[in-house]
């Protein structure tokens, strides 16, 4: 037998419902106070700080992390109750996003002693952005093609070269980045990559904002000159970066965002049809939610085995692919749904301005953090193919 | 659901293997196989699992009932094993004893209705009933004046439209005019055809899941072993992304129907939106599993899965079929639909976060 996949059907604990109703009062304050609009998803313009600060005050950022460096030592169960509650409300999270997510644990694991001391506990208040340096002009999936060189000089490294998509490079205060400090070898091909800290708002950096399909200018070309890097924010094993890069990935690829960052049309869409649809929306919207419970469920079950200990390696990547690929669809079917909405429908402006933005946003759903092919790779190859 | 969670499924497992494995019986066109089968499966007390020891059955868990539908999707058996279990645990519902041998239910659908008469007797029509022609009794939900019954019944009373289904099994037409009962009890408040189309999907639900995985295990193995322009066809990338694509389907219909059962077996009632959402979900579900992944492992076989010689249309046929068991994927959507648009917008994700 291929090796059997698992999603044992694993409930969010009890507490994480007191959890819940917490983040929901919090964010029905929010809204009432003018923070965000829940109606208009585009947070990725709307870079909240003060925002930030007040999740951070909640204790729900880092809540996982040990209480020294200002964590919560809560469950990633009752994480991915926050995680999901600001995603549909489409909160403005993107400041914090990716240090609460994946930069803090990177630190949390290679950093010194003093550097997880100093940035930790800022941002669990919710004071530091984070970006990710991860592709370049050449190398984008095949992440090991990467050229960005650090060279060793005294005390550190001298860094050249360009980093590009960054997500929030021009509004960072850090970003984790990989960079070559040696060639690669004929034995391993991934050899020779290290990953770094680097503090940005520096000299030696300048950060272009590329405008995206949506209007937006949320990622970035970054290019390094001579910027210097200290010895001691090498993160982990220098020329061993390849050794490091996917031991957080399963929490990054199966996340709420993998399948509800496009959820919102769904919800408008059922307040225009209103109480009685006809049978083909009836139709269309049980089909919807069919999918998107079964995603959640999938979702869940794959946190409960990471929370568990498990390394669900295949499922996450699952998760991912289909996942995203179903949240690129969702506002295309919404679409075909909404062409029967009475004109009298009160929400059918916000409606069709949603489904503009949905239908745009889309394309990209695929793309980061792991294209979908290469996602596939990944599950081939847990199924022996490869 | 690995095997290995329970006595219960371990022992079906153990059998299946033993007495139904896919190459025999797909080559014995007399079904010489079927008889062996059944006894062993009787004598492990599982068609009756969902039955307590003191009305006649084995006893076991719900949970473990629903593990055992999901070996015997896997294993795409041709016996009312399931139909068995799901009359037995309608009986069970009215506490009434289950008889021997095989049974299933009446009505098999949400369009169609069987009646309690004023004198006791039963009548309606119901259609696409699998193994009608195999059962020996029929466990019956009847709408009367006095609320819904459940009753059981002798299946030589009643007339039998015999016909099969896509997986070849039969699926017939049973007719009931004026039937007397073996009994009639009351169905338990709140228990109405809902309830029992809705487990009855779940139970599908699993098997679909079962067959998805058996198609996943063949198509991969078979891949690594075909070799087309000189190498083997898992080495090719078009391939590996299909069979990535299956085990897509396979995991989402393996998450949403052990997620709808094991909400039945904690659900204190089976009449809450709970329970529709995760029996009604698992349905559409892996009704849509079963179309797209039945289509992934054809095409990975190529000519060779389509011969009647070759195993994989035992699990990809019967995928198919159960879709339409118990209320097919486009009704559910329909109902959960309209439950979804009367609960209103603002009701879903708090409904959707509560599973």
């Amino acid at each position: 037998m291929t090796a059997a996949l698992r999603f044992d059907p694993i409930r969010l604990p009890e507490k994480c419902e007191q959890l819940r109703k917490e983040v929901r009062a919090f964010l029905a304050e929010e809204i009432a106070a003018g923070t965000f609009d829940p109606h208009a998803p585009n947070r990725e313009d709307n870079d909240a700080p003060e925002f930030s600060r007040r999740v951070g005050a909640k204790g729900w950022l880092g809540m996982t992390w040990p209480k020294k460096y200002g964590g919560q030592e809560r469950s990633f169960l009752e994480r991915y109750v926050v995680t999901e509650e600001m995603r549909v409300a489409n909160a403005p999270t993107r400041r914090f996003f990716v240090a609460d997510r994946q930069s803090g644990p990177v630190l949390l694991k290679y950093a010194p002693e003093h550097i997880k001391m100093d940035i930790l506990p800022r941002i669990c208040r919710g004071e530091v952005c984070f970006a990710i340096g991860m592709s370049e002009p050449n190398s984008g999936s095949d992440l090991f093609a990467a050229k960005t060189r650090a060279t060793k000089t005294d005390g550190g490294y001298l860094i050249n070269g360009t980093k590009i998509w960054t997500s929030s490079a021009h509004i960072a205060d850090y970003m984790i980045a990989i960079f070559r400090t040696s060639p690669p070898t004929k034995e391993n091909r991934r050899h020779g990559l290290t990953q770094f800290l680097v503090k940005m708002k520096q000299p030696g950096i300048q950060v272009n904002p590329i405008g995206q399909i949506t209007g937006q200018f949320e990622f970035n070309e970054v290019v390094f000159t001579d910027y210097f890097v200290p010895d001691d924010h090498v993160l982990g094993e220098v020329d061993g970066a390849w050794k490091q890069a996917t031991s957080e990935l399963a929490y990054e690829r199966s996340g709420p965002e993998r399948f509800l960052e496009t959820y919102y049309v769904l919800t408008e869409l059922v307040r225009a049809v209103g109480k009685n649809p006809d049978t083909r929306s009836a139709e269309g919207i049980g089909r919807l939610v069919a999918q998107v419970h079964t995603m959640r469920r999938m979702s869940v079950s794959v946190a409960g085995m990471l929370q568990a200990g498990k390394e669900p390696v295949v499922e996450a990547s699952i998760v991912k692919d289909i996942g995203t690929v179903w949240e690129q669809q969702l506002p295309h079917r919404v679409r075909d749904l909404a062409a029967f909405v009475e004109e009298t429908a009160t929400n059918r402006e916000t409606l069709e301005k949603q489904l503009d933005f949905a239908i745009k946003t889309a394309p990209k759903l695929t793309i980061q953090g792991g294209t979908t092919e290469v996602l596939r790779g990944i599950i081939a190859r847990g199924l022996g193919l490869r | 659901m690995a095997e290995s969670e329970n006595i219960v499924a371990e022992t079906a497992e153990k059998i299946f293997a033993d007495l139904a494995d896919a190459q025999t019986i797909n080559h014995d066109k007399q079904g010489a196989w079927k008889a062996p089968l059944w006894q062993a499966l009787t004598e492990a007390g599982l068609p009756l699992s969902w039955v307590p020891d003191d009305l006649g059955g084995s006893g076991a868990s719900l949970a473990e009932g629903f593990s055992v539908l999901n070996v015997a999707g896997r294993h795409a058996i041709a016996v009312p094993l399931a139909e068995t279990m799901l009359a037995g645990w309608l009986l069970t519902q009215a506490r009434i004893a289950s008889p021997e041998g095989e049974m299933t239910v009446l009505p098999a659908s949400p369009k169609d209705r069987i009646t309690l008469n004023a004198d006791g007797s039963l009548s309606g029509r119901a259609r696409g009933v699998p193994f009608a022609k195999d059962a020996k009794h029929f466990a019956v939900l009847a709408d009367g004046k006095d609320g819904i019954s459940i009753a059981p019944i002798d299946a030589a009373k009643c007339r039998i439209e015999s016909s099969t289904g896509l997986g070849g099994d039969h699926n017939d037409t049973v007719t009931l005019d004026k039937v007397q009962p073996v009994a009639t009890k009351p169905a338990p408040k709140g228990f109405d055809q809902t309830t029992l189309m809705l487990m009855g999907g779940v139970v599908r639900s699993l098997q679909i899941a079962g067959a998805l995985e058996a198609m996943l295990d063949i198509s991969v193995r078979y891949s690594n072993e075909r070799v087309a322009f000189e190498k083997k066809i898992s080495k090719f990338q078009a391939v590996q992304h299909n069979l990535a694509r299956l085990a897509g389907e396979n995991a989402a219909a393996l998450a949403a129907a052990t997620s709808a059962a094991d909400t039945i077996v904690n659900a204190k009632s089976l009449n809450n939106d709970a329970v529709f959402l995760e029996a009604a979900s698992a349905k559409i579900r892996c009704s849509e599993a079963a179309e797209k992944g039945s289509s992934i492992a054809h095409q990975v076989h190529g000519a060779i899965g389509f011969t009647i010689e070759h195993i994989l249309h035992r699990y990809s046929l019967r995928a198919l079929a159960w879709r339409d068991d118990f209320g097919s994927e486009s009704y559910w959507a329909v109902e959960l639909g309209k439950l979804v648009a009367d609960r209103g917008a603002d009701e879903l994700w708090p409904l959707v976060a509560s599973r």
